[in-house]
């Protein structure tokens, strides 16, 4: 028995790839990463009439060079797995650029069945497309479907199975390249052959041909392979590049380019496509265009429409966030009357029903959030969206799409920095993305805003809406200044080209949507469960370990019993009150007796240069796990016992009756709390979204940094000219 | 019939490509999207700073920054250049 079918999808972006899959897999499916790299690998299940086919899911890309992460992974896939068939998915209304692709499969050798997807979408703009004919021109089957219904998919995939039970090798198209390039190929491709030089695995006019493109990484798989035939090969196709250099101003991958659309217009001029409108005709995508991206009416449109999107999500998102840390809250005070006092009740409510209830507590924003925004990409808006802010962003090395990152993780003021970094998935150039997801947690999410408006309400009474407003500018000045920065440091680099395609308008489907939104917020699930729930473990030893000494433990104890003994029932209120008191006093020494606690101290002369004291250390160090932290450590540390962020209005006083604290220490406190390292799950996300552990450790460490250094400034300055008063 | 950067054509402009004079990532992202001799092009608009441009290319719409756009030569006729 042979082994189970294999089938790859493969096309350009917006081929309509991703609803094939999901169409053929349903729910049968499995997403991962390629080892090594942030690209997505989908994997699936097809029945074929009983039988399991495994569908593999490529990134979708306009060509199979070496310059993205996604190209490489799915040509490596193809090369390397090879699986029995390729299904090409091509636009029907756009078939001329989507075969570019095609091109470099044929060329490949690898068995091939074109899908001409959108044959609906295509109809309507007056394009019909003679499969038949293509088929017979192309010399392999050609199926037209709609991808979105279904129509056609099974037929497409009775074709592919059969070609897959075919036994052939893989038999590479050549295509002409013109006089001076196919003489050098076919030198090249006989010394490749007589060398079998990486003949294992690529065909050798293939490998000719990257070459010729200068593709980096076959040339280094060349370098190390045979090093004499690889300079040999570099040799000749340095000879004939300056040949074209001199006699056509040109350059052999132009070359290249030039002659694969000839190949693809000289087949589909005979008759393949018949055009019914003139093809600059204005669609009906195009006059939305035409008000959407208009110079004055599209700035306003796409601020209605970001604002609408947040509102939206956090109107609904909120009151079911706060009835998930309702359910929380209950949760953990029903372990708490039914377990004994001890560490153990303690880790179950403090460490893992806090933290892990409050991580999933953001489930509702985030799903809703993922929705906006599935609705935003598949509709085809946010195209337009980059497409606008791109001369802005571009001024900081940044990339149009990078507004929709910043202004997710709270660009508006409350978003969250975890879906804004997840979002950065849709910017295709690594450095410009890299820069966006460490800037973007600089905006003030959801749970720096309680922090912050405690602050400005105790200190800055005056003008509070207006402070919060300059605070949310504030943020996007330094992010984007920040990203500035990394581009023009670490990151540096020229921008990669814009080139982009601005889909036409289309409503979603739901099943898309919900399959959109439901993948990403598992993901984010899934974390809660696993690096979240080990960091609060974590964050609840520091702060509870080590204990108090017995000996203190046994004095708090005497004293409870001393008042408990003159408890009369006159006088219950001062007891209860008293009772109070000793716990904080309690609780306080266990804190700065615990881990976190000693850490605080031993910050002190150090974060004493911005005007902190021990208490705000811990409370910041907590808030390395979550911003929330922030003001529960703060109220426990100012023994306020069990504060609660609803209710600050006691920390409030507490502070403003502190001396240590004033508008100075306050306004330096606010822009370190907005400025430093992300809360913990941010940086699970940044380390995976970026690749690397390094990126993570690189955005704690920097940002921390950074905030320190404008915080000290504003501490130092604001004293010097007197405001601390 | 005048020769000119994609880069200066009006909006609603349309002429055909001559040559994308880059090579590197740049010529072949250009290429790969279907900007080569031949091809015709019409600028569909441009974005509110000016800057990208977007054009309409086989039946789809691309944006490309102006400074991508200056690589682009394009033939087209008289007398929409003057206007
Ligand atoms: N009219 C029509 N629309 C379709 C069809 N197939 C897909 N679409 C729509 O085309 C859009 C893009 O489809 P996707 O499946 O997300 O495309 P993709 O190739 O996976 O794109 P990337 O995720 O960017 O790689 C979606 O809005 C789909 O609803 C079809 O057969 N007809």
């Amino acid at each position: 028995m042979t082994t189970t079918t294999k089938i790859a999808l493969a096309g350009n972006p917006n081929s309509g790839k991703t609803t094939l899959f999901n169409h053929l897999t349903g729910s049968r499916q499995h997403v991962g990463n390629y080892p090594g790299v942030t690209v997505e690998k989908k994997e699936g299940v097809y029945n074929a009439h009983g039988k399991k086919v495994h569908i593999i899911d490529l990134p979708g890309t306009y060509s199979l060079t070496a310059y993205s992460e996604e190209e490489v992974v799915a040509r490596d896939f193809l090369v390397t797995e090879k699986p029995q068939v390729v299904i090409n998915i091509a636009d029907a209304a756009n078939l001329e650029r989507n075969l570019y692709l095609s091109c470099q499969l044929f060329e490949l050798g690898i068995p091939t069945v074109l899908a001409l997807n959108m044959i609906d979408a295509a109809r309507d703009r007056g394009i019909t497309i003679d499969a038949a004919r293509l088929e017979e021109l192309l010399g392999l089957p050609v199926v037209p479907i709609i991808a979105r219904s279904g129509q056609g998919t099974v037929e497409l995939m009775d074709r592919a199975i059969a070609v897959a039970r075919e036994p052939r090798t893989w038999q590479p198209v050549s295509i002409s390249y013109g006089d001076d390039l196919d003489n050098l190929l076919l030198e090249m491709e006989t010394e490749i052959e007589t060398a079998a030089f990486l003949t294992d695995t690529y065909p050798a006019r293939w490998t000719a041909i990257k070459y010729i493109e200068s593709d980096q990484q076959i040339i280094a798989k060349g370098q190390a392979c045979n090093p004499e035939l690889a300079a040999e090969l570099t040799a000749r196709v340095a000879a004939v590049a300056d040949h074209l250099q001199q006699t056509m101003d040109t350059y052999p991958e132009a070359v290249i380019a030039d002659h694969r659309y000839g190949y693809i217009k000289s087949i589909l001029k005979q008759g393949v496509i018949r055009q019914q409108f003139d093809p600059a005709r204005l669609f009906a995508s195009d006059r939305i265009d035409m008000v959407v991206t208009n110079r004055f009416l599209g700035p306003l449109i796409m601020v209605a429409v970001l604002l609408g999107l947040y509102h939206l999500t956090f109107t609904y998102g909120k009151p079911l966030q706060d009835v998930l840390t309702m359910v929380f809250g209950w949760l953990g005070a029903g372990v708490d009357h039914l377990l004994p006092a001890g560490h153990l009740k303690s880790l179950l409510v403090s460490g893992i029903i806090a933290g892990v209830g409050g991580v999933l507590s953001f489930v509702p924003l985030i799903m809703l959030m993922f929705a906006g925004i599935a609705v935003l990409e598949d509709s085809g808006y946010l195209a337009r969206v980059a497409f606008m802010m791109d001369r802005v962003f571009r001024i900081f090395g940044l990339h149009g799409s990078s507004v929709m990152a910043y202004i997710i993780s709270g660009g508006i003021a409350g978003g969250c920095a975890v879906p804004g970094v997840m979002a950065t998935r849709t910017l295709r150039s690594p450095k410009e993305r890299i820069a966006t997801l460490l800037t973007a947690p600089l905006m003030n999410c959801g749970a720096k805003l309680p922090v912050l408006a405690l602050l400005t309400g105790t200190f800055f009474t005056q003008n509070k809406a207006q402070f919060l407003f300059l605070l949310t500018l504030l943020a996007w000045v330094v992010a984007l200044l920040m990203a500035k920065l990394l581009r023009s440091t670490v990151l540096r680099g020229a921008s990669t080209p814009f080139v982009m395609e601005l889909p036409p308008y289309r409503l979603p489907t739901f099943k898309g949507l919900a399959i959109h939104t439901w993948e990403k917020t598992w993901q984010y699930i899934r974390k809660a469960g696993t690096v979240i729930l080990g960091i609060s473990i974590l964050l609840w030893a520091a702060m509870t370990f080590p204990g108090l000494p017995a000996e203190r433990e046994a004095q708090f104890e005497s004293q409870r019993q001393a008042i408990m003994q003159t408890h009369t029932a006159d006088t219950t209120q001062v007891s209860q009150a008293a009772l109070g008191t000793l716990t904080a006093a309690r609780n306080l020494e266990a804190l700065q007796h615990s881990l976190a606690g000693r850490l605080g101290i031993a910050l002190e002369p150090l974060s004493r240069l911005a005007g902190f004291d021990w208490r705000t250390n811990i409370a910041l160090v907590g808030g390395f796990a979550a911003k929330e932290v922030i003001i529960s450590t703060l109220g426990t540390a100012y023994s306020l016992g069990e504060t609660n962020p609803e209710s600050s209005a006691s920390l409030s006083q507490a502070l403003a009756a502190d001396p240590a604290w004033n508008p100075v220490t306050a306004m330096a406190g606010i822009v370190f709390i907005m400025f430093y390292a992300p809360c913990l799950v941010t940086v699970a996300c940044i380390i995976r979204e970026a690749g690397s552990w390094k990126w993570g450790l690189f955005s704690m460490a920097f940002n921390t940094a950074a905030a320190f250094a404008l915080a000290v400034a504003i501490f130092q300055a604001g004293n010097a000219m007197g405001l601390g008063g | 019939m005048a020769r000119i950067p994609l880069r200066k054509m009006k909006k609603n402009q349309s002429g055909t490509i001559t040559a994308v004079k880059v090579g590197g990532e740049m010529g072949r992202r250009l290429r790969e999207m279907g900007l080569v001799p031949g091809t015709v092009i019409t600028v569909q608009g441009r974005a509110p700073l000016y800057d990208p441009v977007a054009l309409r290319v086989l039946g789809s719409t691309l944006t490309l920054r102006n400074n991508e756009a200056e690589f682009i030569e394009i033939e087209v006729a008289d007398l929409a250049t003057d206007g």
